[in-house]
Order: C-alpha cells, then structure tokens, then sequence
C-alpha cells in the first residue's frame, strides 16, 4: 500500500497520533536541550560530514585495509554482494558450528536482509535481545524506528504480548514489572545460546576493530557469552581511524536520544580465547547508490533517527506507513534506489520543511534529495494520468500571462458562485476537512490596473 | 534602485488584498515599486510535484518580466526561496544569475536592504508568528529550533515594532503547518492533522491572529478554522504590518 493510503488508516485513531506525535516530540526536544549545551555542536557535523564524505570517495582502500587489520587480528572476514549472499554466509557459519539457538542484538542490516525468517526456515532459533526489538519479533511485526523499535506499541499493547508469550502475570503496564521479566526472559536465551549476531555501528580502517552502541548492554552480553561472534556491517559503516570515533560517537547518542553518550559503547577487536569472531561485509545496493551522484551523501547516515524523531510526518504517520527497514525522511530517499516503483510514494511523503537536513548530524541534504527523487519518479515510473496532465496544463498556463488570467477569473467566480457542498464534494481532496478561500471579484492583476488607469485619468 | 514586485499567483487569484498591502506598505517606505503585469507564477507547484521540467515556461517567463530590476520583492518566502534554490535547470545567463540573487522575501527586504525596523504600523491584537518552512529553514529568515545558533527571526523584530502587537509564545515554535502544496491533497489525512495541531498550539497561547511570511501556509490554516468555526484569523505579516489600527473595537 501507498504512504498516503497507509498514512491515513494510522490517523484513524487520532489519540494513538497525538500520543505518537508527543513521544517523539519528546526525544527530539531532548536532542534539541542536549546539543545545544555543545559548544561547536555544528562544527561537529560538518566534522562528521566531511569525514563520511572523504571515506565514501575512499572506500574501495578502507575496506581493504580494514579487512587486511581485522585477518591480522584473527577475525574471519566475508564479502556479501547481496542480502541473500549474506543470509548465506551466516547460515554457513551456523552450520558449520552446529549452532540452533542464536542470539541477536539490533541491527537494520539483519533487518534489511531479513535474515531471521530465513534462519527459521532452517529450524534456527533468532532471538532479538534488544527490548524493543524483541517486543516487536514477539509481535511478528517488523521495527517501525530505527532506535526506538517499538515506539508504535504502549506499555499495555507490550503487557498483553507479554502474557501472550512470556506467561507474565496482567499488571496494567507496569513498565518495572515488564522490564524485569524481559531480562528474566533474555537472560536464559544469552545463556543457551550457541551464537551472538551483532550489527556494526563504526568499522575502523586502521584497527580492523568495530564499534557496537547499546543502551541495553545486550550485544556485550550474547558476544561475551557465546562461543561464536559474527557481526554485520553495511559497507558504509567504515571509518578510517580511531580517533573518528570522538566525532562519531558524541554526534550519534545526542542525535538520537539526547544522552551524551550511548550507555554502552563496546569495542571489539579480535576473538577470545577459544572463541570465533566473524564480519560479513554487505553491500546490498549501497556501491549503486554510491554511484548516484545526487544521493550518495545518504549513505553518511549514522542510523540516529533524529530525522525520524523531527519529521511532522513521521510522527504522525508511524514508522509502519512507510513499509520499508528505514523508515522516516533517510529512508524515503534511501528507498527509490532499491525499488523506485515500489516505495514511489515516499518521497512525497513530505512538505519539504526542512528539518531532517538541519537535524542530521552529518548533515545530509535530506530534503534537497527528496525532491530530486520527486523529478526521477514522475518520469520513470506509472503516473496518475489526472496528475500528469493538470501538471503540463499548469505548465502552460504559468508559462503564458494572458491564459494565467483568464483561467483565474474563472476560478474565482465558481469560488464565489458554486455551492460549497459542490466546491468541497469528493475529487476535491482539499475540501474533505478544509474550506476552500472565497474567490474574490478582483484579482490583484484587476486591482492593479485599475489603479494606473486611475492615475493615468488624474493626471 | 529599481524594484520589482512579483505577486504569487495564488495571492494574485486568491487573497489580492495581500498584494495590495505589500505595494502600499512598500510605497509607503518610498521605494518605488513596479508591477511587471506580464508575471505569473515561480513555476513551485509544478516542481515540488515531480515535475520540474513542465515549470521551464514559468521560470523563463519569470526571469524575462524580472531581469532588468536591482531587487525583486515578493511577500512570499516559499517563492524566493524556489527561485533562489530551483531555477537551476535552465540555463544560467547573466540574467537568470541576477534574479537568482536579486529576489527577495518582503521582510528580509524591508529589514536587511532597506534597514527598516519601525514601520509606524498600529495592530492591537495577540499575535502567532507561523514560521513558514521555505522562509526559515530556505532563506534562514529566522533561527530554528534545531540549528545551534543565535536567536533571530526577521518576522518577529519587525512585528515587535508595530504599536500595541503582542507577539503569543508558541510550545512549537517552528514546526511545520502541513501544506506542503501538493502534499495538502496527496497526503490529505497528514496534512490536516498536523494544521489541526498548530492551529492548537496558537489557541492554547490565546492567539487572535496567526501571521506568517507565507499566504500559502495561512491559506490551509484558514481553510480549517474556518471549517470548524474556530476563534482566530489569519493575516499575512504584509497586512499588519501595514495596518493603522489604534484601538480594539
């Protein structure tokens, strides 16, 4: 289903918008009480935007040397083209060492290869140990935030999955209560497991070590307990030195939530003794989104959701309306290159305020892309004909003055003269909750030549 | 200094009165000012729609009423702000660069070119500022929320000068109303929502009269308060600030 369509079932329930739209307000004003207290703080994204820029034009040579780093380091490396190559790789690895119960920790790329259906297909147990994910695996739905993937649900949709799956006892939302009986839950799933999957927040080039940026401690858990390690990276998650981190990891935590810094932020580097580590590299469409010169700067993305959390639209959308692994602003101009027809819609799911380009911490040009998407969807994919010909009839109207005013005056005499029930009937989609301005006798073109001929007359 | 006043077509068709305070105010601070009556639209709605190629006949129509003025005034923040950012798909002459630099939103003129503040303008009323996106995060007529910067808005020190206007505090203050062009009518349910939402915002601050730098903007808030008989109008800043209003009636 299309954005709009998507869009307007979740504004049925006007309460479950507003308290949405709040919740998300608030992240981002903490965002907003958080970077202002950073001196610099817009030096910083510039910082983040330039480093992002210079290893995106670089990154055939970080790669490599990150892979040449992380072998050196005894981590075992693979290359994905695709995300079936990827579901592939790990599934290998699985294999090869007998695991059945893997644990997982958040990551939108096993998202975007949905890699947990595949394994189950295998008689794999995949658990998300992050909270909010594992809430939305128990509810068979996928993420509809980036950090926040359960934002959808309130305390009591969560209580009632809880009972559902977990046996809880009903306790009317009781955030302690559920919480506690997650970690009760999690925890013998972090003990029996036989794999922990984590995703990548920042690969570094020099090291061949790699950053993961929890609040909940649960990557450090399932890798630390668990013989094997295999984390997943897109390939745009490298950056060239350590010290880049200090960049990185102050811009990502107060983006997304406000906080200074991630609660965790978990270096690995090389395997334990006796333990395994694996990295699967993915590309997955983003070296052809690198080879798009308008867009290739949405693959700075950290992944913060600040765009998400200031979107007007996203917050009173839901994550869900855009049906795609990214939701909000990034991922309505990340999406086209992966299907233009498909997610067609998204990048008009916007007014183009704004915001997303001023809130990104390595200020992506969100908005300016939105549109150009908007210029490559009208030309290559299916067209409503109604749109198609009004656009090229305004086109000539708008290129010619003495049509422009005939057109007006007409428009503004049915204004004036229809009846409202049939200015504001069905094809006018305006008219369905909003009036329509009354057209008044004189334009501004009327009023105007009517006061030089005045003056002429006077003088 | 040679002065052009261009007049969006909506404002043109729709709301003349808006155009009509423009040129009085903008004579009234003696800038003589020219109406090329061959104009009419920016090209904007046609482009934010996807379909930018069928805006070129507006745009060169633009620049051909507008190459020969020092400086372009357009009570439209949203229009400047698509000429200045848009007109890149034609080629760029001499010309098509001058208008390009040349165009400006009212308030930005009056204040930053003009290097006037106290207008003489009377309105006692409790005003809301809606920052139109295009103005403020387009044009930086004004310091938003998100940015770490300086606090500034072009809108608010003119309208702290007119005589007896109480500028309302707002808990949004730069969120986006909703209309969005096109986007009022394909994405209907958003759009109103979150008009619905600001104008909520401005009620519950004891607003009377929203005012912004766009008629576009105002156009779809009036549309909803007048559909659900709310107590508030809207204005386009050019009016008030025009206006001599010495008392409340």
């Amino acid at each position: 289903m299309s954005h709009p369509n998507l869009a307007s079932i979740f504004n049925k329930d006007e309460k479950r918008v507003d308290w949405h739209d709040k919740a998300l307000w608030f992240v981002r004003h903490k965002r907003d009480r958080s970077v202002h207290n950073v001196k610099g703080w817009e030096s910083l994204r510039e910082l983040g935007h330039g480093i992002k820029a210079h290893t995106l034009s670089n990154i055939d040579n970080y790669l490599i040397q990150f892979e040449v780093n992380a072998l050196n380091n005894g981590v075992q490396v693979h290359w994905a083209a695709n995300a079936e190559e990827h579901n592939q790789i790990v599934h290998k690895i699985l294999k090869k060492n007998n695991a059945k119960k893997v644990v997982k920790s958040k990551s939108m790329l096993t998202e975007e290869c949905h890699l947990n259906p595949y394994l189950e297909a295998d008689g794999i147990e995949v658990i998300d140990t992050d909270l909010g994910e594992r809430i939305v695996q128990l509810a068979k739905e996928p993420p509809s935030h980036v950090v926040l993937p359960a934002i959808h649900k309130d305390r009591h949709q969560v209580d009632e999955l809880f009972q559902e799956h977990l046996g809880t006892e009903p306790c009317d939302g009781d955030p302690q209560y559920l919480t506690a009986e997650a970690r009760k839950h999690l925890r013998e799933k972090f003990i029996q497991a036989d794999v922990a999957i984590t995703g990548v927040n920042f690969a570094v080039a020099e090291t061949g070590g790699f950053v993961v940026c929890t609040n909940e401690g649960n990557a450090d858990m399932g890798a630390h307990l668990a013989p094997v390690h295999i984390a997943c990276m897109g390939v745009e998650k490298i950056i060239p030195k350590q010290e880049h981190l200090g960049v990185f990891l102050r811009l990502l935590a107060r983006s997304a939530t406000g906080q200074p810094i991630t609660t965790y932020s978990s270096h690995f580097k090389k395997p334990r003794k006796g333990a395994k580590m694996h990295i699967v590299i993915v590309d997955n469409g983003r070296s052809e989104q690198l080879s798009r010169p308008d867009f290739r700067a949405s693959l700075h993305c950290i992944r913060c959701g600040a765009c998400m959390n200031t979107c007007p639209i996203y917050r009173r959308s839901g994550g869900h309306s855009y049906d795609y692994t990214i939701p909000g602003p990034i991922g309505s101009i990340l999406s086209p290159g992966k299907d233009l027809k498909k997610y067609s819609t998204l990048p008009f799911a916007s007014t183009l305020c704004g915001s997303c380009s001023d809130v990104c911490p390595v200020k992506i040009d969100i908005h300016s892309q939105l549109y150009k998407w908007r210029q490559i969807i009208t030309k290559n994919t299916p067209q409503p004909f109604i749109k198609k010909k009004s656009m090229k009839v305004m086109g000539q109207i708008f290129a010619k003055p003495s049509q422009f005013e005939k057109i007006g005056k007409v428009a503004r005499w049915s204004l004036r003269n229809l009846p409202k029930s049939f200015i504001n009937s069905k094809p006018n989609a305006w008219g369905k909750a909003r009036d329509l301005p009354k057209g008044p006798k004189q334009s501004f073109d009327d009023w105007h030549k009517q006061r030089e001929d005045n003056k002429l007359k006077n003088k | 200094m040679k002065v052009g006043l261009f007049i969006p077509c909506y404002i043109n068709q729709l709301y003349p009165q808006v155009g009509i305070a423009t040129i009085e105010l903008l004579e009234k601070l003696n800038v003589e000012v020219v109406y090329p009556s061959q104009q009419t639209c920016c090209g904007q709605p046609m482009a934010n729609s996807g379909y930018e190629y069928e805006s070129v006949g507006a745009y060169n129509n633009f620049v051909n009423n507008f190459k020969d003025f020092d400086y372009i005034v357009t009570p439209s923040g949203s229009c400047a702000y698509h000429v200045k950012k848009h007109y890149d798909i034609i080629p760029q002459t001499e010309e098509v660069v001058a208008v390009r630099k040349n165009v400006y939103e009212l308030c930005d003129f009056i204040l930053n070119v003009l290097k006037r503040k106290d207008l003489g303008a009377a309105f006692p009323y409790k005003v809301g500022v809606h920052k139109s996106c295009h103005g403020l995060r387009g044009l930086r007529l004004g310091s938003c929320s998100e940015v770490v910067e300086e606090k500034y808005s072009y809108i608010e020190e003119l309208l702290n000068e007119v005589k007896g206007t109480e500028i309302m505090p707002l808990k949004r203050a730069d969120e986006c109303c909703g209309f969005g062009g096109t986007f009022a009518v394909t994405e209907e349910a958003v759009s109103v929502k979150m008009g619905k939402d600001k104008i909520k915002d401005h009620l519950e601050s004891g607003v009377e009269v929203i005012t912004a730098t766009d008629t576009s903007c105002l156009m779809h808030l009036e549309g909803l308060v007048n559909r659900n008989n709310q107590p508030l109008k809207v204005l386009h800043i050019a009016e008030i600030l025009n206006s001599n209003i010495s008392s409340k009636n």
